[in-house]
């Protein structure tokens, strides 16, 4: 089948037709119904940390995504905001599967310790947990002469052509 | 299918039923919606994702504020989610051990502290 490449403005609303062109060419590629909901959500998840990224740092750069349906089906995403500790590495890090302690303790008293983490804070840290979670075959990468980062996750495909 | 979001009170209780897609996109919107709940006056609130489509880490995040705000003033928090694909989600991400999670809205209701 081949491969598709989309790049979009790091706007949220470009992050669903990113998820509905990538489960398309996954459905083409023979991606097994059963893992489908998976794959939505982890381009989703990829693009949405993209775009975060991009935000984050003022950048109005395109987010690329590139679809390639061979013998795996392959999904690469990649930003270009600089890279930090925060966003590469992290993946099957058993520390990232409490972000900010939250499973320390879930009494008032911990909430108030929590002020300082904001529903961004949370979702960036979960975000790459459940990516690490949602995708046997994941890697988070520097990105090509050491700007961003690409996310790069595969599944098996059945029809590859 | 876009965000929809239904506020409805059972007692003490304010039942908000979100349907549809919660993404980086839409997650802002359930956050104003349970903002503005907290704002006049509901304590405690429970969140029925049971005709939630797509949940993303943005809209965990938002599940957490709200929980994070109603704790801050005393109140409480419970999730109602009954589909094995969302439930996968909150495991993965280990925040089913953060939120109260229960099959239907009349287990929350009961089940929240009041």
């Amino acid at each position: 089948m081949g491969t598709v490449r989309l790049a979009f403005s790091p706007a949220p609303a470009h992050v669903r037709t990113a998820r509905l062109v990538g489960v398309a060419v996954a459905r083409r590629a023979g991606v097994a119904d059963a893992i489908i909901d998976e794959v939505r959500l982890a381009i989703g998840e990829a693009c949405s940390r993209a775009v975060a990224l991009h935000r984050r740092h003022s950048l109005s750069d395109l987010v690329e995504v590139e679809l390639v349906a061979e013998a795996q089906f392959t999904v690469r995403v990649t930003d270009h905001a600089p890279v930090d500790t925060a966003t590469i590495g992290v993946e099957g890090d058993p520390e990232h599967t409490d972000p900010f302690g939250l499973l320390l303790d879930t009494s008032a008293s911990n909430a108030a310790d929590m002020t300082n983490v904001s529903d961004e804070d949370v979702a960036v840290g979960v975000s790459l947990t459940l990516l690490s979670g949602l995708v046997d075959d994941l890697a988070v990468i520097p990105g090509r002469d050491g700007v961003g980062t690409q996310v790069c996750m595969s599944w098996p495909a059945g029809r590859a052509r | 299918m876009e965000l929809s979001l239904s506020a409805r009170s059972i007692g003490d209780r304010t039942v908000l039923e979100v349907g549809g897609e919660v993404d980086v996109y839409t997650a802002p919107t359930l956050r104003e919606k349970i903002v503005s709940l907290v704002d006049g006056g509901a304590r405690l609130i429970i969140v029925d994702l049971t005709h939630v489509e797509f949940l993303d880490s943005t809209g965990l995040g938002v599940l957490v504020g709200a929980m994070k705000r109603l704790r801050m003033v005393g109140g409480d928090f419970a999730l109602v989610c009954d589909q094995e694909k969302i439930l996968k989600i909150f495991r993965i991400t280990g925040l089913d051990r953060v939120f109260t999670l229960h099959s239907t809205v009349e287990a929350a209701t009961a089940g929240l502290a009041g």
